[in-house]
């Protein structure tokens, strides 16, 4: 039984965790720090997308599911994280 | 079996239905009703924040971000625990994809444990849901998220309960699927609620 595939899959899954950790850590510095305003703001959102999309296509498997699922779920996410944007833009005005 | 070592889901024969994620097609419907209900949630704090940022900015300092932090961390390293479980059944390497699962459940419980003692600091401060907005969405989002740890936790453990017992193989997993992908969903949401709620100002 050839299980090389799979054990590529296993690697991928330690990849993707390892720099969702990664990112997690950026975004505590950025709270640590105290650090405020747009270009933090959009460093943490910037980093949830990217975050919340591998979740969504790796562990969850969206990447073997039709593309109108991967629409739906993506687009929660973009939607949920633009919303966030957008309110916090519109308070600094 | 092809299918399942390349990595992919088997295509269904019945093509009338966009293909869905792995596990069932009801548990797919009930995470996206999930997502709508945080989905709502996560607008409304951000609608609140923009009419009262003086306010949330002012309180939000007081939460403590390292235990947000350390609970993100626990809820990833969950997340990764179950997909190695996944990974694991369909190679049908029974016994690593047992352990995984015992591995993602203590992480969930960890995330439990973080989370108490982070409320049992707030109470003991004498903030409550009618301190102010800002702790009102603190406590309701953040609690409405711990619900979801509990069932998330109950349905991992139901799954390793059948998997100790021999109830999946590489052939037959979709109940482990189906369990995976609600967990998934509750680390999803943590991966918005944390930068949302202790980080941006």
């Amino acid at each position: 039984m050839n299980v090389t595939p799979t054990r590529g899959i296993a690697r991928r899954l330690d990849l993707v965790f390892a720099f969702l950790v990664a990112a997690t850590g950026v975004t505590w510095l950025v709270g640590e720090t105290g650090s405020a305003g747009p270009a933090a703001v959009a460093l943490i959102l910037g980093l949830a997308l990217v975050k919340g999309w591998l979740v969504i296509r790796e562990f969850m498997l969206l990447r073997r599911a039709s593309l109108l699922w991967n629409l739906v779920v993506a687009g929660w996410l973009v939607l949920i994280l633009a919303t966030i944007a957008l309110t916090y833009w519109k308070a600094l005005r | 079996m092809t299918e399942t070592l390349t990595g992919d889901a088997p295509v269904s024969r019945a093509a009338a239905l966009p293909r869905h994620p792995p596990g069932d097609l009801a548990i797919w419907v009930f995470i996206l009703a999930e997502l709508l209900a945080f989905g709502v949630f996560f607008a409304v704090y951000a609608v609140t924040r923009m009419k009262n940022a003086a306010l949330f900015d002012a309180m939000q300092p007081n939460l403590d971000r390292n235990a947000g932090a350390i609970n993100t961390v626990l809820l990833l390293a969950g997340s990764w625990c179950v997909a190695r479980s996944v990974d694991s059944i369909a190679r049908d390497a029974r016994p690593a994809s047992v352990r995984w699962l015992g591995a993602a459940i203590a992480c969930g419980g960890g995330f439990l444990v973080v989370k108490v003692f982070e409320y049992a600091a707030k109470f003991a401060a004498g903030i409550n849901l009618a301190t102010n907005d800002f702790y009102m969405f603190y406590l309701s989002l953040t609690f409405f998220h711990f619900m979801h740890v509990i069932l998330g936790m109950a349905i991992l453990i139901a799954v390793w309960i059948k998997a100790r017992a021999g109830g999946y193989s590489a052939a037959d997993h979709r109940g482990m699927e189906t369990g995976a992908a609600y967990w998934h969903m509750v680390d999803l949401v943590w991966i918005i609620l944390f930068p949302l709620v202790y980080v941006m100002r």
